[in-house]
């Protein structure tokens, strides 16, 4: 076990955390996006969905971070405050310039954003609607070069090329039309456009959800390669967590619109701190029938609590097995727990959780 | 334990007649379900998990029909002669009790009254997205009350009391006030819920549940997996639940049938299948789901490679030769693989274990 922990990647973590402070790509600071509920003739605004309320993170250079959580947790939402989608309501969207100097994306201009535009860029959950059926690949892949003014005619044309080959796509389909792909070409079709402007950070936000196994697989593997080679940072949106746990360096797990644990990967996967993330672990489906009677499942009871009318307390607590009156009228802070590792329970230290081992057995 | 079989499908073929040509949505499908026995359909979009399951309550969409195959019924002596049809059993004992009538659906018109009964009373079904078996227009109550009165000589109130007592069999907090609610005024967890007290109403022999948990989050679909395993214990009805998810299968199946381009490529009982995968394909397909515990520890995961051939270029011979690691040049692109029997219910569809 502990023969295990001390391979390469624990070792390129520490490097990464002891590099920590100049190596910040992005700097979420107390981020919120409320939307408004209007209601009546005069669509007045009765109350908000809290979608994202107050939450802080980083992202270092270079890293894969994953952001995740049941739906309806924010984590889309985030996604595209970052992406300048969408107006904050409160807070800063910190992003390191090309000088080093970390600029609030928050207060932008859509002019003044447009540079960053070509650095941080998307790839998105659904191949079928997020490319244009009107479009052939040489376009929707070469479009951003050609809009930022980066390349035209041949030189756009090897450089498209070139991509699709980079992500796997024959360079001679390049004037074929979406329709006449399948649901992971057309993956790599938006992969291959995501990264068409050398981009520094890609928010993929269940870039491989609707992907088959097989396909699933393939396309997990040419992320992480792409990273490798051009040196790309991630934020990885998702709910699936034996995904997470493949791709990512840290995890972010979100619950209503808040953060209630940040870890390294391996850290919170094997002790949790949160009892939110304890049974979100647990209730991953274990694909070995012999585990079926180890493994005493925590079923979550209800749903998501309602973002625009959370509970008091602990937004988790009518959900929480461990629940205690303090619950139900205190707001945990998220806080750190152990080195590096932070949680918003009460009770964080005193409980003792079930993750998964590295056997993938629970222990 | 073995239980007595339920279902039998034997050399089921399903196939959609189009301008562009004859899609084989399923092509010469054999398996069987168990009375009591959950059985894990499996396999990537597009393999034909769900034209197979519509063959069996005959519910294909145009232009699909079953042109070839029997589909045998082993009908429960409990069923035999609920409603009206006089139905006469052609099992072969005299004796009442233990005979079982057997009827072969695939050969049952698609809109005649005896699949009509057999629909929601015998064998019902559930969908991935709630609304498929849900009216938008009427209240849960109605809708529940509906099917019960359908099918069972029950009345108004008992109907009433009847599904109220469902609805808090599946888990909804105060059911009495549900009954006057409208699906969309419920979460998908809850409206999962109606469908299945809905699909229960009759206490069918069978329930073919279709990607019931793939929209929805890995909380709710071990709420809904917890709920489909106690009201088996509690009502003893097969379960055929389809799924691409290997994790699903590994918790919930006894049976498993593995499919690929509208064909079974092994199936066994769920230990066999995860601990002794006899298929190419099953092997691949195993290696490369990421496990929850020891994908932090891996460079790469296994994948298989290529991708599912579009229906209308179906590879000659084995339908998985063009992504098979021990695909044999001469053999596994003339020959299509017969079903080979390996003895305890395993049967595997790949040459390799072809006897000389
Ligand atoms: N444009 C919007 N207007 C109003 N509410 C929204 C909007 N987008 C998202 N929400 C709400 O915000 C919450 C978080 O949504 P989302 O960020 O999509 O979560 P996730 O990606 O984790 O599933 C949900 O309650 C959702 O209904
Ligand atoms: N209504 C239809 N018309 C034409 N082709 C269909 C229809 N329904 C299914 N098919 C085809 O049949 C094959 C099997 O489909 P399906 O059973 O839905 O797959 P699965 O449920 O395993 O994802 C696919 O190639 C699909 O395109
Ligand atoms: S603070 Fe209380 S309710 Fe919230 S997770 Fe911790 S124990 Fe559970
Ligand atoms: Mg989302
Ligand atoms: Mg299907």
């Amino acid at each position: 076990m502990s023969a295990q922990q001390t391979n390469g990647s624990q070792q390129s973590t520490s490097a990464n955390g002891s590099a920590a402070a100049d190596n910040v790509l992005l700097d979420v600071k107390n981020l919120q996006k409320w939307f408004p509920i209007t209601a009546g003739f005069f669509r007045r605004t009765v109350g908000h969905v809290k979608a994202v309320d107050d939450i802080s993170f980083h992202v270092l250079q270079g890293e894969t971070v994953g952001l995740v959580g049941e739906s309806g947790c924010g984590k889309t939402t985030a996604g595209r405050c970052i992406l300048r989608a969408y107006d904050l309501t409160g807070g800063q969207v910190l992003f390191q310039d090309h000088d080093g100097k970390m600029v609030d994306l928050g207060p932008l201009t859509n002019n003044e954003m447009k540079p960053y535009r070509q650095q941080v860029r998307m790839i998105f959950q659904d191949p079928f609607n997020s490319l244009n059926p009107r479009m052939p690949v040489i376009d929707i892949v070469g479009d951003p070069l050609r809009i930022n003014s980066v390349a035209s005619g041949q030189e756009l044309e090897d450089r498209v090329a070139s991509l699709l080959a980079r992500v796997g796509l024959r360079p001679e389909y390049m004037r074929r039309y979406p329709h006449a792909f399948s649901g992971g070409e057309r993956q790599r079709i938006g992969i291959a456009r995501a990264l068409s402007l050398d981009p520094r950070l890609v928010v993929a936000d269940e870039a491989v959800s609707a992907l088959d196994v097989s396909v699933r697989a393939q396309i997990l593997n040419l992320i992480k390669d792409l990273q490798e080679e051009f040196n790309l940072t991630y934020l990885f949106v998702s709910h699936d967590l034996s995904v997470i746990e493949y791709i990512c360096d840290r995890v972010v797990v979100m619950y209503v619109g808040k953060i209630v644990e940040v870890a390294e990967t391996e850290e919170l996967f094997e002790q949790p701190f949160h009892p939110y993330t304890e049974a979100l672990l647990s209730a991953v489906p274990n694909p070995d029938p012999r585990m079926r009677q180890q493994k005493a499942r925590i079923v979550l009871e209800g749903d998501v609590a309602d973002p625009a009318n959370p509970p008091s307390g602990c937004y988790f607590h009518p959900r929480c097995r461990y629940v205690q009156d303090q619950c139900s009228h205190e707001t945990p802070e998220l806080r750190e727990v152990a080195p590096g590792h932070f949680a918003a329970c009460h009770f964080a230290e005193e409980l003792t959780l079930t993750g998964v081992t590295a056997s993938g057995e629970l222990g | 334990m073995e239980t007595p079989v339920l279902i039998e499908i034997k050399n089921l073929k399903t196939h959609f007649f189009l301008d562009e040509g004859t899609v084989q949505a399923v092509n010469g499908v054999d398996f069987t379900i168990h009375q009591h026995k959950t059985l894990c359909v499996v396999g990537e979009s597009g393999c034909g998990k769900s034209v197979t399951a519509r063959s069996i309550l005959q519910i294909v969409d145009q232009p699909g029909r079953i042109v070839e195959g029997e589909i045998l019924y082993h009908r429960p002596d409990r069923l035999t002669g609920i409603g009206s049809s006089g139905t006469t059993p052609n099992g072969n004992g005299a004796d009442g009790s233990s005979t079982t009538e057997i009827i072969d659906l695939a050969a049952l018109n698609p809109r005649g009254r005896q699949i009509r009964e057999i629909r929601g009373q015998d064998i019902s079904m559930i969908f991935q997205e709630p609304m498929t078996s849900l009216s938008p227009i009427h209240t849960v109550g109605n809708q529940i009350t509906e099917a019960i009165k359908l099918h069972t000589d029950m009345l108004d109130e008992e109907a009433d009391e009847h599904a109220i007592e469902l609805l808090r069999r599946v888990g909804i907090p105060r059911p009495e006030e549900r009954l006057g609610t409208y699906p969309f005024e419920l979460s998908g967890g809850m409206r999962q819920r109606v469908m299945i007290a809905m699909a229960l109403s009759c206490n069918p022999a069978l329930l073919i549940a279709d990607e019931p948990t793939t929209a929805v989050d890995v909380t709710t679909q071990a709420q809904i997996l917890e709920l489909l395993e106690e009201l088996q214990d509690e009502f003893g009805m097969a379960i055929m639940l389809i799924t691409h998810d290997l994790g699903v299968v590994a918790e919930m199946a006894d049976d498993v049938v593995v499919m690929y381009l509208g064909q079974v490529a092994e199936r066994g009982d769920v230990d066999s299948i995860f601990h002794d995968p006899k298929h190419p394909y099953t092997q691949s397909l195993l290696k490369s789901i990421p496990r929850l515990g020891i994908s932090r520890t891996l460079q790469r995961l296994d994948s298989i490679r290529g991708m599912v051939p579009d229906p209308y270029n179906r590879p000659t011979g084995c339908m998985f030769g063009p992504r098979c690691d021990h695909f044999m040049p001469g053999r596994c692109d003339a020959i299509n693989p017969p079903a080979i029997q390996l003895g305890d219910g395993r049967e595997v569809h790949c040459l390799l274990y072809e006897e000389e």
